[in-house]
């Protein structure tokens, strides 16, 4: 490591303009990147991570600017190149694998095309030459038959898939320096793993530099030699991955650690009474869709699945994409009726309810969405927003529902000045606790929870688990707790079921499963999940007072 | 890409910005300024027309024919010797009445129709969607002109005409926004805290439809102004010498190689007016929360 | 895929069988009788036996659904039926003047869409944001200029105040010069503001930041892949556009003093000759009605993502 660095940024300032005000996101920023380095620029939503990475090629959005400092890229300061010259050096010696790959083709041209473009641009050979180049890159990343693939467009493609055109398409040219922006968020557990071994892969054997910006610790912890953990546009601290991990400097990593979910932190084993007293009892459910144009073409979503949840204790439904997990809970909520089986929710069976026996019932059953952005009504206010469950039942006094509505707003940790804020004015965990309020407020037996945290920054979520964890304990509700995150679910879940392609293929209490899974799916699921290399941060995070108490 | 910076930063702005009106003021765009100062002085010519003239709307004064503009008369008189200001004050009454008109009989059935089929679904979504569509398959001044020929001509007839032709476009708004509602999460959740459907209709639906509904009420008053003034230059509506903006353009276009602004002066007023209510309209689009 | 097909074509008859059903109501059954206006004039000075012959002749005194049957069958071959005030089959009518409506309203279509791509592109390319925010705003003053004066106006300043068109006996190409203008301005507007939305938003698609990464310079990601993206969407105002332009050009025909459509439409409302009014709307709403169904047709072959399930343009 005694070359010069490659990336060398220096005391970076970023402000974006909105209106007639400027808002600084960056603050001083400055890290170097060694040639053929993997540096992780590690943060929660609005910790300007992302922002410093867009500068870094030289591509913030329209309202952005580069207030002060320097981007050096081999020595030169490219912070204030004009656009015209850094065409000139994008794509060929700096290159970005972005985020969602859904969004990040152009969905009217082929692959083919999209790859040989960076070829074209930068005037790499005729078009015999580029298109040899662009099915040997194809086929390096995987894709094949590379002639066939090279015709399709990217609808046609799955997000992985899509996701290794984009790798392709970075290292055409072999740059020095990839920024990869988030480059498997979108992605399910096993893709993401197999796309981050591609993008290892490849960075070795052209010796390129990876500048990788991620939420997750786990995924920098796993693949990076350095990192750069960010908050509020500010570097909290930054160093080799294992100095880091072992040896927080920051308070602010140090909290990040703790709450990162992660495998080495199974929640303590709880000793339910083994009753036989179970909140929900599913059993054969199986679900088929028609099909559009077909005639009687159906497709089969949930293939009999089968699982009871003891009152009291969290029931977790993990899978990825796909998996059938969605349509499982809308049925257990009663917004879909399945093709067959049965659904016990204390004794009562829900398929055969409709109508007003069905509307009176869901005040057992509350369902907490994932996104808490969507399902708060954007012109209610919070009183409100609680308050409507109350409207739909037996009339009480209007002073006990706001009365009600306090004691719940106060339960989940909002204070009494958030009644008559709108839900604009709420950050995404604050109104993940109104929607946990609203579902609480008609006192139901069993509570949903699809994805619920799945949107949260690490540590507004670890909050949210716990706020969950205390009210079922307090309230003794029952959990039905959906999630493609295996850590979370580990850390929260007594009882689980194993979801792929519509079949349950793995179920039971979570420590049998997570320790000795019976199906290689479920292998597989466990492997992939990111954060192997974290040190057990448990013991290093929480002082030892509590630390002994957690542990038996 | 840059979304999750840029929600991070709208975020913290409006957060800690200081709601007075002071500042609300301030941050009113000048052209939105505008566009109000002219749709309420129009309407205050159309309350109070007396008050903004000495003039008469109607009868000219012999001996004073095709003025130019002065000081004596702002935009001149007609062929007639009226004065031409006085007319196009006079005459704000019959365009905004008809506007209105226009506007409440669109806005009224198309939405209610909308309404009908979004909430209600099935045959009778796709019989009234049809319906839809085959209003909006007939050119629109053909569809008014068929609807004049059967109601006659006249001020009221021509409002209604033009107002009718906007039942389909309401209609369509309507639902799709019905549409878009219904699968938001929140109105999903609220049946399932056990809502009714009325319950959920009036307490979600309805208030988050209605603003892109109002936000096309504004434009189609304007395009209500345009549809009448061409209906009342083709000679439908008002008879002379009523002071309707269209008609004022027909009349003053005899007289165009000698004193273009007759033409002028009404045509600006009503682009004025039309170019404001687009303007208002977009605001109003632009405040979902 | 068929039975997408079929399902549009379905779709496209019953608005059709709706429309002639409405206008046939509206036009032949509720406004009376346009014999008995024509006929009962007293200058006429017919006895009520020679009304009730000439009734007759023309089928008016059958009943409702005969009279709607054999009008659907009319129409069907092609027969419009009798103008009861010119006297001749309205068909020949429609002959006479619908050549010159459709080549003005198709100059005139022409002529917004140079006009379009040019506000559209030039808003884009430059790098001046006065001239940007102004270019933008245009059409929503296009929008707002009544068809019948902005064609006074143009006379006024091209024939009167700059001489450069003349009004009296002008050339074939030179009669044509302003009508044009005045179609086309107020139809380039909608189509202008739809299709600089859309390059909006797709310049805020992570693809373009793609392309922008991978070294293309702005015009070649606006030319690349912006537009086709925007483009395709702008379509599926085709139909609409369609009868903007013959109400435009309608409005301009009267405006101009040119033979048309515009001026049968007007003889028609004058007198109440519901049957050439009624052929005008039917045939106007068949070709609203096909030019959507090719567009819906098109999409699947222009755009690859609807190869397979179509239908999300309604």
């Amino acid at each position: 490591m005694s070359t010069a660095p490659l990336l060398e940024v220096e005391d970076l300032a970023i402000s974006y303009r909105t209106g007639n005000r400027d808002q600084r996101v960056v603050h001083g920023v400055s890290f170097k990147v060694m040639p053929g380095e993997v540096v992780a620029l590690v943060g929660e939503s609005g910790s300007g991570k992302t922002t410093t990475a867009q500068a870094v090629l030289g591509l913030l959005a329209g309202n952005g600017k580069v207030e002060g400092g320097a981007i050096r890229l081999n020595g030169t300061d490219i912070a204030h190149w004009s656009q015209k010259r850094l065409d000139g050096i994008r794509g060929a010696v700096v290159s970005l694998i972005p985020q969602d790959p859904g969004s990040s083709l152009n969905p009217v041209r082929t692959i083919g095309s999209q790859l040989a473009e960076v070829l074209q641009i930068h005037k790499r050979g005729d078009r015999k030459t580029i298109q040899a180049r662009v099915i040997e890159l194809l086929e390096r990343v995987g894709l094949t038959p590379a002639e066939m693939r090279a015709r399709q467009y990217p609808h046609e493609l799955s997000g992985g898939m899509r996701q290794r055109v984009l790798i392709a398409i970075a290292v055409a040219l072999n740059p020095a320096l990839i920024v990869a922006d988030e480059p498997t968020s979108a992605l399910d557990v096993t893709v993401q793993r197999r796309i981050l071994d591609l993008i290892d892969e490849l960075r070795r054997e052209n010796g390129t530099a990876v500048l990788l910006v991620t939420h997750d610790l786990g995924v920098a912890a796993d693949r990076a030699d350095r990192l750069v953990v960010l908050q509020g546009g500010r570097i909290q601290e930054q160093g080799a991955v294992k100095d880091v991990l072992a040896a927080p400097s920051s308070t602010y990593t140090r909290r990040l650690l703790s709450d990162a979910p992660s495998l080495g932190k199974p929640r303590p084993v709880r000793i339910l009474v083994d009753n036989q007293d179970f909140a929900i009892d599913v059993e054969g459910l199986t679900h088929d869709f028609p099909l559009t144009g077909g005639a009687a073409k159906t497709f089969r979503a949930l293939d009999g699945i089968s699982f009871k949840v003891r009152r009291g204790s969290t029931h977790a439904i993990v899978g990825e994409s796909g998996s059938g997990k969605t349509t499982a809970v809308r049925s257990v909520v009663g917004f879909l009726k399945p093709t067959a089986g049965r659904i016990l929710v204390d004794g009562v069976d829900l398929t055969t309810l409709k109508g007003e026996a069905l509307r009176r019932f869901r005040k057992h059953i509350q369902l907490v969405y994932q996104n808490p952005y969507g399902s708060l009504d954007p012109r209610q206010t919070i009183a409100r927003i609680v308050e409507e469950p109350l409207l739909n039942f037996e009339p009480i006094p209007a002073a006990d529902r706001a009365r009600k509505v306090r004691d719940m707003l106060n339960r989940v940790g909002l204070s009494e000045s958030f009644l008559e804020r709108h839900p604009r004015a709420l950050s995404g965990g604050q109104r993940q606790r109104v929607a946990i309020a609203r579902a609480l407020v008609l006192d139901p037996r069993v509570l949903v929870l699809d994805e619920a945290v799945s949107a949260l920054d690490v540590t507004v979520q670890a909050q949210i688990l716990s706020l969950l964890d205390e009210l079922q304990k307090t309230l003794g509700l029952t959990y039905l707790f959906v999630s493609h995150d295996l850590a979370v679910v580990r850390q929260i879940s007594d009882t689980v079921s194993v979801m792929h392609k519509g079949r349950q293929v793995d179920g039971g209490p979570i420590e049998a499963v997570f320790g000795r899974p019976d199906s290689a799916y479920t292998r597989e699921l466990i492997d992939a999940i990111p954060g192997r290399s974290m040190p057990d941060v448990a013991a290093l995070a929480s002082p030892p007072g509590l630390h002994a108490r957690l542990s038996p | 890409m840059s979304s999750e910076t840029a929600n991070g930063a709208n975020a913290s702005l409006s957060a800690d910005l200081p709601t007075g009106w002071t500042t609300r003021l301030k941050r009113l765009s000048p052209t939105l300024v505008l566009a109000w100062t002219v749709v309420l002085i129009v309407l205050l010519w159309a309350a109070f027309p007396s008050a903004f003239t000495s003039y008469s709307g109607t009868e000219g004064v012999p001996g004073t024919q095709l003025q130019a503009p002065s000081e004596e008369h702002v935009l001149g008189t007609d062929g007639l010797g009226r004065d031409l200001y006085a007319r196009i004050v006079y005459g704000a009454r019959h365009s905004l009445s008809g506007a209105f008109v226009a506007v409440s009989v669109g806005l009224l059935l198309g939405t209610l129709l909308g309404l009908i089929a979004g909430a209600r679904g099935g045959w009778l979504d796709a019989f009234i969607m049809r319906l839809v569509d085959a209003m909006l398959a007939v050119p629109s001044l053909l569809l008014s002109l068929s609807i004049i020929v059967l109601l006659g001509f006249g001020t009221v007839n021509v409002a209604i005409a033009v107002g009718a032709v906007s039942v389909a476009r309401f209609a369509r708004l309507a639902r799709s926004e019905v549409l878009r509602v219904r699968r938001s999460d929140y109105v999903e959740a609220a049946f399932g805290s056990g809502g009714t459907f009325w319950a959920v209709l009036y307490r979600h639906v309805l208030p988050n439809s209605l603003t892109s509904v109002i936000a096309l009420a504004a434009l189609q008053f304007g395009s209500a102004i345009l549809a009448i003034s061409t209906l009342g230059f083709l000679g439908y509506g008002a008879p002379p010498p009523t002071p309707e903006w269209g008609l004022l353009i027909a009349e003053g276009r005899n007289y165009l190689s000698r004193a273009w602004w007759l033409t002028a002066a009404p045509g600006f007023v009503v682009v004025l007016v039309v170019l404001s209510a687009d303007r208002i309209s977009k605001a109003i689009g632009r405040t979902e929360p | 895929m068929p039975s997408y097909l079929l399902g549009r074509l379905g779709q496209a008859l019953a608005v059709l069988a709706l429309t002639f059903t409405a206008a046939f109501l509206l036009l032949q059954v509720l406004p009376g009788d346009a014999i008995m206006i024509k006929f009962m004039a007293p200058e006429m000075g017919l006895t009520p036996d020679q009304i009730a012959d000439i009734r007759a002749a023309y089928g008016a005194d059958l009943p409702l659904w005969e009279r709607y049957l054999s009008t659907v069958g009319q129409f069907i071959t092609g027969n419009f039926g009798y103008s009861i005030q010119a006297g001749v089959p309205v068909s020949q009518l429609l002959a006479t003047n619908l050549p010159s409506t459709l080549l003005l309203a198709s100059l005139g279509f022409v002529a917004a869409l140079i006009l379009t791509i040019i506000l559209a592109a030039a808003s884009n390319m430059t790098g001046m944001g006065w001239l940007r925010a102004g270019l933008q705003s245009l059409p929503s003053l296009f929008i707002s200029v009544p068809v019948f004066w902005l064609g006074i106006m143009l006379i006024q300043l091209f024939s009167f105040q700059l001489g450069l068109v003349s009004v009296i006996s002008p050339g074939p190409v030179e009669k044509l010069v302003l009508p044009v203008m005045t179609l086309a301005i107020p139809i380039s507007a909608p189509l202008a503001q739809i299709l600089m939305r859309n390059i909006d938003q797709v310049l805020a698609q992570p693809f373009v930041a793609v392309a922008r990464a991978k070294g293309a310079s702005r015009n070649w990601v606006l030319w690349r892949h912006v537009a086709r993206n925007a483009i395709l969407p702008t379509l599926t105002i085709a139909g609409v556009l369609f009868g903007e332009l013959l109400t435009g050009a309608v409005v301009t025909e009267a405006v101009f003093g040119l033979s048309g459509l515009g001026g049968l439409t007007y003889q028609a409302v004058g007198n109440h000759d519901t049957a050439v009014l009624q052929a005008i709307v039917v045939i106007s709403a068949l070709a609203f009605v096909v030019i959507n169904l090719i567009v819906d047709l098109l999409f699947p072959i222009l755009d690859p993502r609807l190869g397979i399930k179509v239908g999300a343009t309604t």
